[in-house]
């Protein structure tokens, strides 16, 4: 095994894309997020509850595809789960710069979203990685109702 | 032509100075012909001759080094011919590749010669490239897209063809081997039942031309496209056969210099196909390369490739297990051990959507690959397939 493969793969993203947390569908979903990665055919339909205060009361995901998009999605709505709206933003901010960038350290408030560091050695690999977090901050700017996001958007045209 | 058992298959490997690379510090394996060919030293010393000794505009220079490019260019347009048994060299028009070839006819023969209501029948095995161009034309000219059905086992289903080709049917362009599933379709019959309803045909040879022998005078098809790059060729160089009368019935494309008889500051007169097709200055360097790829093959021989090919593929098939990890994982596992394929939808959305796969991970082997470099994709895939089991 090469050490970039046991950074990208490490056990606990093995395990959470053997074994995804709230994977199922949220019934009372005050947003619905389909998101598509259509370079790989990844597909995550992500629900949202907002509580009384704004916050994300609850969140789930179905869907399919590679390891990293799975576990990634499934450690951030384990995160996610109760933080206020400014707070994910925050987490998202600093989730895309610990995948992207080369030189980021993992902030404490991601936890153990920090193993997905090494996908950072991958960048064809980022877009897995961004699919939930794209879907959530899609869920987060229109609170209500259901929407589609790619990670290709910039190429869809109408 | 060779037989498949005389050719000393790892002495070719020799001829292609990048199959001694090392990808992540393992020897490189590459098994990604299908999305590009390597090029052996052939092509690319023919590349550096013309640059050092020929190099100059072509049709216009009054000089030596232009009839030296000139020449050059135009015979590199006799190789293709011959390479395809076309009758006539003026039937092959250069292009950048397959894409622009099918782009062409969409563009130059769709725009003159479709109309609201007409049918362009496709199949549900193609390529993007053979199918995008249709639906902005279809989207320009009121005209629909109907397309032959896949079947289970990968082949088109056939007994639908007499029902989809209709009268209406002005065009049946359909692949020759897909590039995700590998199915050769069979093109003679195929045209032959396009003709009989009047309509023309298009093959997109893409992943044919470099791996078979193909003969358009055979296969009785008025176009034919196919890229350089995916046969041992330089990228940004291919070609389009079209029957010479369906060429010079077809207005030109683009505009520019080179495709002119006359022009005032009204109006142009046009050259007759190919040049009509051809404007600007064309990849003169990379249709040299095409042709030295051409000599290259041929030395080797196309049935002995296929041949070749078809061992390597059968014995991949023979060994390989069923594996339960995302196209996507394993591609980038293997990566690491230096085994180059392609993990994706491989340019077929359709088609993945059709078979309900996200994508799939191709090994497309070519004729400088061995069996020992499958024995060792085979170790790979199995350390792959217990890593994420």
């Amino acid at each position: 095994m090469t050490p970039e493969l046991e950074e990208l793969y490490q056990e606990v993203i093995l395990d959470h894309s053997r074994r995804p947390r709230n994977f199922g569908d949220l019934p009372n979903a005050a947003v619905r997020v389909h998101g598509d990665n259509p370079a790989c055919g990844d597909e995550i339909h992500l629900g949202v509850k907002f509580g009384t205060g704004g916050e994300l009361q609850d969140i789930k995901f179905t869907g399919h595809g590679c390891a990293i998009s799975q576990a990634s999605a499934s450690l951030m709505t384990a995160k996610l789960k109760g933080k206020s709206r400014a707070e994910a933003m925050e987490m998202l901010r600093a989730f895309h710069d610990l995948v992207t960038d080369e030189m980021a350290e993992a902030p404490k408030m991601l936890g153990d979203l920090g193993v997905m560091q090494g996908v950072r050695k991958f960048p064809q690999r980022v877009k897995c990685a961004m699919l939930a977090w794209r879907a959530v901050e899609q869920a987060l700017q229109q609170s209500a109702g259901q929407a589609t996001i790619s990670t290709e958007t910039e190429f869809v045209t109408s | 032509m060779h037989q498949v058992a005389s050719i000393d298959w790892k002495a070719i490997r020799e001829d292609f100075p990048i199959l001694r690379e090392q990808a992540h510090g393992h020897p490189l394996i590459y098994f990604d012909s299908a999305a590009t060919s390597q090029k052996p030293r052939a092509v690319l010393d023919a590349l550096r001759n013309y640059y050092e000794h020929e190099n100059a505009n072509v049709h216009r220079g009054l000089h030596e080094l232009s009839s030296r490019a000139t020449e050059a260019y135009e015979k590199s347009r006799q190789r293709v011919a011959s390479y395809l048994n076309a009758p006539n060299a003026n039937e092959i028009v250069f292009t950048r590749g397959t894409t622009e070839s099918i782009n062409l006819v969409a563009q130059a023969w769709g725009a003159k010669f479709l109309r609201d209501g007409d049918v362009v029948l496709l199949t549900e095995m193609e390529h993007h490239s053979n199918l995008v161009p249709w639906q902005l034309l279809a989207e320009r000219t009121g005209a629909h897209l109907r397309f032959v059905p896949v079947c289970d086992d990968g082949t088109l289903a056939l007994d639908r063809l007499s029902s989809l080709l209709t009268p209406e049917v002005k065009l049946f362009a359909f692949t020759h081997v897909s590039n995700s599933l590998g199915t050769i379709n069979p093109v003679r019959e195929l045209c032959e039942k396009a003709r009989a309803v009047g309509a023309l045909t298009l093959v997109d040879a893409a992943q044919s031309a470099g791996h078979m022998p193909i003969d358009v005078r055979e296969l009785d098809c008025d176009f034919l496209a196919f890229s350089g790059h995916k046969m041992c060729g330089p990228t940004g160089i291919g070609a389009l056969y079209g029957r010479a009368e369906i060429l010079d019935s077809m207005p030109p494309w683009h505009g520019g210099g080179e495709m002119i008889v006359s022009v005032t500051l009204e109006k142009s007169a046009f050259k007759k196909a190919p040049h009509r097709f051809e404007a600007g200055t064309p990849n003169i360097a990379g249709a040299i390369g095409l042709a030295a790829a051409i000599d290259y093959i041929e030395r080797i021989g196309r049935s002995a490739i296929f041949e070749h090919d078809a061992q390597l593929a059968g014995y991949a098939i023979e060994r390989l297990a069923e594996l339960s990890a995302h196209p996507h994982d394993l591609t980038t596992f293997a990566d690491q051990y230096g085994l180059a394929m392609r993990g994706g939808h491989h340019c077929n959305q359709p088609l993945m959507r059709r078979f309900g796969l996200p994508g799939t991970t191709r090994a497309s082997f070519y004729f400088y690959n061995t069996k020992e470099e499958i024995d060792r994709m085979i170790e790979i895939l199995h350390a792959a397939a217990r890593f994420f089991s």
